[in-house]
């Protein structure tokens, strides 16, 4: 497939980019995906990963979170400085939440771990697309517990840095493993509110900068 | 001796009154005299024998001990805010003393010259700062006396070096190096000192110059091997845990490579192990914890049935007797989920845990079942999941509807301590 504009319709497949500095990983992605989204091309390094990117300003970035070389968050931020839309979901195996956290704050737009099935990753993937935030059970497992947690109902406030009561709700159910459509069903409101919500906690992590976030990430560091 | 009122006090020095060493202070107290009295007596007494009082004085230093030594216990707090005083005084009655008892020396006949009085004294002062100083540094060498040390307060603790006593200790260096040179000069040594001691520093400084780069990279030189024998041992380590379980581990999948289902299983087993050896190995989870609990009886089940299980825990707290009965709950309700959807997808475990309210919901995505139609008689909903719940305090709640899976909710909950 050439890059001709109409791909960025909602039915074309999405054009993704494979960045992960594990060959065989990388291919095994490619199987799954093929024939479900537009395959662009494979980086297995920071700086393959800028110019294949840049080249072929692909719809999302499969973007493994460990690489040498500063890892995904150094890709998301070279990247940026060029094409600040650019949109990422991260991929990857590890369960350090401040190694998700910190992509995440990056500027991914969802984080999904490796065992996913390739049909869900293609679905994660056009989300990401569309614009909407992807949350696995266990990115909001760590979302919660960073943001929620210790803070007393009473005590939230609507200033940005903290989760409404339905915010925390709709990340609960994620948590349990629930679909976005089965949480809509849930919660009695419809599946683009859903959307809208974890949006809501994507943006208010990303902007974030209340000290809490990354003094619980530096707990977690030193302290589990 | 029996003469002596028991409650007396036997005669001590006290320093912290004292405006020298604290022998006029001490006698005055066990004598019940105002010590203003006693000092100025002292000082006429002084004059009166030409200086031999002063030599009694320092004698009296040597000989009485100053108070608290013996008691420790009633010393401790106040010390340190005498020895941040008594540097200064000290030093100048030490200098007095030293001028006075010179004074005798020359008064008895036995003298040499006149040039050694301004020197001695102003070292005798200066010897007396730094000796004061340095221990000021180090309390407990001075209270090295009786360890009741269990009732000694905190005070006793090592003073940090403070500004004002690096200043005392710099003056106290200039008076005994100032009196050192008055000395020379006197005896007009000073202009062939002055040749050596300039030799001297130029020496000093060409050799710092020399040697000031080869210390430094010896410095770094120790600091990085230092870091590559760290990592070099942290290699070896993964090394050998990359040999006993994953290397293994792949051997065996090869040999296996005929059975789907135990390929995956073994799969998924070495992913947890080596997955909690690098993500968990930092985190010092113990027996009491109530997360942990759970993630291991997952992994049991996991093991068990070849399930796929993804745990996310929120919070933690004690493993206690309800938390037994909810991971003992987590895990029936796993094995439930194993046995009756563990084809059909992963099944996911949420536990959130806080100080009044520990949760666990545990999710399948297999047939699910209506959970009136539920037999009597099937023992492991009934009993090991709803009834033991209940006995703990706790509840259990099932969703299910034919189609859209399981989920099983257990709660306990604590009064806030």
């Amino acid at each position: 497939m050439s890059g001709d504009p109409s791909r960025r319709a909602d039915d074309a497949e999405p054009a993704v980019v494979i960045v992960d500095d594990h060959a065989i990983f990388r291919s095994g992605v490619r199987a799954e995906l093929e024939g479900r989204l537009d395959v662009r091309g494979e980086a297995g390094s920071v700086e393959e990963a800028v110019r294949l990117i840049a080249a072929e300003h692909p719809d999302v970035v499969l973007l493994d979170v460990h690489m040498p070389g500063g890892g995904g968050v150094e890709v998301i931020r070279r990247v940026a400085r060029e094409n600040p839309a650019q949109r990422f979901l991260a991929l990857s195996v590890s369960d350090a939440a401040e190694d998700v956290i910190a992509v995440i704050r990056a500027g991914a737009r969802g984080y999904v771990t490796k065992t996913i099935s390739g049909p869900d990753l293609a679905e994660a993937v056009r989300r990401v697309r569309d614009g909407d935030a992807v949350f696995s059970p266990r990115l909001a497992g760590f979302v919660l517990d960073a943001f929620a947690g210790q803070i007393p109902e009473a005590e939230v406030d609507p200033d940005l840095d903290q989760l409404t009561l339905r915010e925390r709700e709709v990340l609960r159910l994620i948590a349990r493993g629930y679909l976005y459509k089965e949480i809509a069903l849930e919660l009695s409101i419809s599946p683009k509110t859903v959307e809208a919500h974890v949006s809501a906690v994507l943006r208010k992590l990303q902007l974030s900068n209340r000290h809490e976030l990354s003094r619980w990430a530096v707990e977690r560091r030193l302290l589990d | 001796m029996s003469a002596t009122p028991a409650r007396s006090t036997p005669l001590r020095r006290d320093p912290e009154h004292g405006v020298v060493a604290g022998v006029c202070a001490g006698i005055s107290e066990r004598l019940g005299i105002d010590p203003v009295l006693l000092r100025v007596g002292f000082v006429v007494l002084v004059i009166a024998t030409a200086g031999l009082g002063a030599v009694a004085y320092a004698i009296a230093w040597l000989v009485i001990p100053a108070n608290g030594v013996t008691s420790p216990r009633e010393r401790a707090p106040t010390r340190p805010a005498r020895v941040r005083r008594g540097g200064w005084r000290v030093a100048a009655g030490a200098g007095l003393l030293a001028l006075s008892a010179l004074l005798v020396f020359r008064e008895l006949g036995i003298w040499w010259s006149d040039a050694l009085v301004w020197p001695l004294v102003l070292a005798t002062a200066g010897a007396a700062l730094l000796w004061r100083q340095s221990r000021a540094m180090e309390p407990a060498a001075v209270d090295a006396t009786p360890p009741s040390a269990s009732a000694d307060p905190p005070t006793a603790a090592p003073r940090r070096a403070g500004p004002a006593d690096l200043y005392r200790g710099g003056f106290g260096i200039a008076l005994v190096v100032g009196a050192a040179l008055l000395f020379l000069s006197a005896n007009d040594a000073l202009g062939a000192t002055r040749e050596a001691v300039l030799a001297v520093l130029v020496g000093v400084m060409a050799l710092a110059l020399i040697l000031a780069p080869f210390l430094w990279r010896l410095g770094r030189n120790l600091a990085a091997e230092r870091a590559e024998r760290i990592r070099s041992q942290e290699r070896a380590e993964l090394a050998a845990h990359l040999h006993d379980s994953v290397l293994q581990t792949l051997t065996l999948m090869q040999k296996r490579a005929g059975d789907e289902r135990e390929v995956a299983a073994l799969a998924r087993r070495q992913e947890r192990e080596l997955r909690s050896w690098l993500f968990d190995g930092r985190r010092q989870r113990d027996e009491s914890s109530l997360a942990a609990a759970i993630e291991s009886a997952a992994a049991e089940v996991e093991d068990a049935h070849g399930a796929a299980i993804d745990v996310v825990t929120v919070g933690d707290r004690r493993l206690d007797g309800p938390g037994e009965a909810l991971v003992a709950a987590t895990r029936e309700a796993l094995t439930n989920a194993a046995k009756f959807a563990g084809g059909a997808g992963t099944i996911a475990v949420y536990a959130e845990m806080g100080p009044e309210r520990a949760q666990v919901f545990v999710r399948d995505r297999g047939a699910g079942f209506d959970p009136a139609s539920v037999p009597a008689d099937r023992r492991g909903l009934r009993e090991s999941i709803v009834g033991r719940m209940e006995r703990n305090g706790g509840r259990a709640m099932i969703r299910s509807a034919p189609g859209t899976g399981t989920e099983i909710e257990l709660t306990i909950e604590m009064e806030p301590a």
